[in-house]
């Protein structure tokens, strides 16, 4: 009875979110909604394979190959971003693989794989800056406008003037994450992967595949976390080396993670939406004059946050009510 | 001889003055660790912190170097202490990621703080050594001197740990957590003062880097991620294997950045790192048990 009842409540929100755009917000409220999206799936991207104790700071690199992949192909070559799409997350499992499969085979785990991958994704950030002849160096690159004469959208090129549009795309993907994350969470990987994060030679024991397991999970939230990159370079129109990849962006994708809730679905898109209304919030009551502020408050609460709500905020909403949280 | 170019030979010692200092860098971060087991993601804002404060004393206010410098590593010793008292010291029995991520929220916290108090503007205190030229090399005083620091430093903070009582006591700790309360050593008391020295450390590195590089709130990032590289590389908390890895590391962002440009040189310091951890996960000298 109570699912059921759940489920109708996520539907008739689901079907509220979905007529939002009808609602004639203003641009503005739309922008913040298909932030909250992205960063929602990007943040359930890295969830996946985080809530089973792999705590990447490396997928600042993932965000990294997708954005610019997509946009160096389009400006450099013409090519369509929905084929440099499917390059970037070649590249994307390729890289991931070349780092997951030595990791989880000679058992780099906890401190070590978080420095391992953070060092990865400061060699994507170096070599985006180190190529600045193709790629702008740090001052970031535009992809090149392919809306002349007027026109609202080009699907060649992957843009779209239109926020409803953004809107729809984003939802569908942040959809298929949570579709995903709830796959993950009722499959057996995901038992074995708990196994795993709690004792690797007792899991080896039982007879997992501990390395592949792992790597399976990786290469989905790599890849995952590859599309939500494009997605954010084609929707900006603007990417920099500093906002895409490196340790800034890594870590705020795990402290995000962190402030929702790690072990719920929906943990993530809290923390997403959280972590943007915190910053608009802030930009909004202290103005553009001071930098720095809304991101000093950030960081006091994350410290605050892990000392005192180490689930996050919705991981602890569903403690105290003691509801149990669709798939969790 | 084309091989052995000067250049070469120039980028090679620069190389070796780099390799000091970060060894300077890495013995703060692995000293902590290897007491505390605790990795401070945001050891380089430290010492960030620390080089506003000297820029701050010297430049705005006036005050002469030689009491700003100190002032600095006082400072920055007492915000080690007062980090480990208030944001490590709750979740010292938490999962070690937590720990990680604390201090990155530390990270976060310092470099907006001192956005809003400085700007992003890049500062400099405008006290520039002269450059030593040797035949057809030349090098920069600040770089030779920030050397001979380090390098002083690390012998003083060597000889501490093993002639002292308090030194003997950090490395009992480190050695075995759980039987040195038992033997009336107050642990927490020693993670404390390894905190502030772990922070003076930084506070002595600011010193020696506010003579070379202009300081903006960013500027840890450029220091940070290769100062946790040498310490796992040298086996996180073994602070004669940092010391090597920092020298090894040196050289491939000079004779790296001698070659190519500068990113390349960390890329591939970072990508040897890599490729490193998959061979000895441990680090080159792993820490003996």
């Amino acid at each position: 009875m109570r699912t059921v009842n759940l489920r109708i409540v996520a539907l008739v929100l689901l079907a509220l979110l979905a007529a939002a755009p009808a609602a004639g917000l203003g641009n503005y409220t739309l922008h913040l909604m298909v932030m909250a999206l992205l960063w929602g799936f990007i943040y359930t991207s890295w969830s996946i394979m985080g809530r089973l104790g792999m705590v990447s700071f490396g997928h600042g690199a993932f965000l990294g190959i997708g954005a610019y992949g997509v946009v160096m192909m389009w400006n450099l070559w013409g090519v369509s971003p929905w084929i440099g799409l499917v390059v970037s997350l070649a590249v994307t499992l390729a890289v991931a693989l070349m780092i997951g499969w030595p990791c989880f085979r000679f058992r780099i785990v906890g401190h070590y794989f978080a420095l391992v991958t953070l060092a990865l994704s400061e060699v994507v950030r170096l070599v985006i800056v180190g190529l600045r002849d193709h790629t702008g160096g740090s001052l970031g690159v535009t992809p090149k406008g392919a809306l002349t004469d007027g026109a609202s959208m080009s699907l060649a090129a992957m843009q779209f003037s239109s926020k409803v549009v953004w809107f729809y795309l984003m939802l569908a993907c942040w959809l298929a994450a949570l579709y995903i994350w709830h796959r993950v969470d009722r499959s057996m990987q995901r038992m074995a992967l708990e196994a795993i994060s709690e004792d690797e030679d007792a899991a080896a024991s039982v007879g997992i595949d501990v390395s592949r397991t792992k790597l399976g999970i990786t290469l989905l939230s790599a890849a995952m976390t590859c599309v939500g990159g494009a997605l954010y370079a084609q929707y900006q129109l603007y990417v920099n080396p500093e906002t895409v990849s490196g340790i800034g962006i890594s870590l705020q994708m795990v402290f995000g993670v962190i402030a929702g809730g790690m072990f719920v679905m929906l943990g993530p898109t809290v923390g997403a939406v959280f972590l943007l209304l915190l910053s608009e919030g802030l930009r909004v009551l202290v103005g553009n004059e001071i930098h720095g502020v809304d991101t000093t408050v950030y960081g006091l609460m994350l410290i605050l946050f892990i000392i005192y709500m180490p689930k996050g905020i919705l991981g602890k909403v569903v403690e105290r009510f003691g509801a149990r949280a669709p798939g969790g | 001889m084309e091989f052995l170019d000067i250049f070469l030979l120039e980028a090679v010692l620069n190389g070796v003055l780099l390799g000091g200092l970060l060894a300077l860098l890495a013995l703060g971060l692995n000293l902590v660790f290897g007491v505390i087991d605790v990795v401070w993601i945001c050891y380089a804002e430290l010492i960030m912190v620390g080089m506003y404060c000297i820029w701050f004393l010297y430049a705005k206010l006036g005050v002469p170097l030689a009491i700003a410098m100190p002032a600095g590593i006082v400072a920055v010793g007492a915000l080690g202490a007062a980090m480990h008292h208030f944001v490590i010291r709750p979740v010292l029995a938490a999962e070690p990621i937590n720990q990680l991520l604390v201090t990155g929220g530390v990270l976060f916290f310092l470099q907006a703080a001192a956005t809003v108090a400085f700007g992003v503007e890049f500062r400099n205190i405008g006290v520039r050594l002269p450059s030593l030229a040797m035949g057809e090399m030349s090098f920069s005083v600040a770089r030779i001197v920030a050397f001979g620091v380090a390098i002083a430093a690390i012998a003083a903070t060597y000889l501490f740990l093993s002639r002292t009582f308090i030194g003997t006591a950090i490395r009992a700790i480190s050695q075995d957590r759980t039987i040195m309360p038992l033997m009336g050593v107050n642990p927490s008391r020693i993670y404390l003062m390894t905190s502030a020295m772990g922070g003076a450390l930084a506070g002595l590195a600011s010193c020696l880097l506010v003579l070379q590089y202009d300081v903006h709130p960013a500027i840890g990032l450029s220091f940070g991620p290769i100062t946790f590289m040498i310490c796992v590389l040298g086996g996180l908390g073994n602070l004669i294997g940092g010391f090597v890895a920092a020298f090894v590391f040196a050289q491939f962002i000079s004779v790296g950045g001698f070659f190519f440009q500068l990113e390349w040189g960390y890329v591939i310091a970072f990508a040897f790192f890599i490729v490193v951890m998959f061979w000895k996960p441990e680090g080159l000298l792993a820490r003996r048990r």
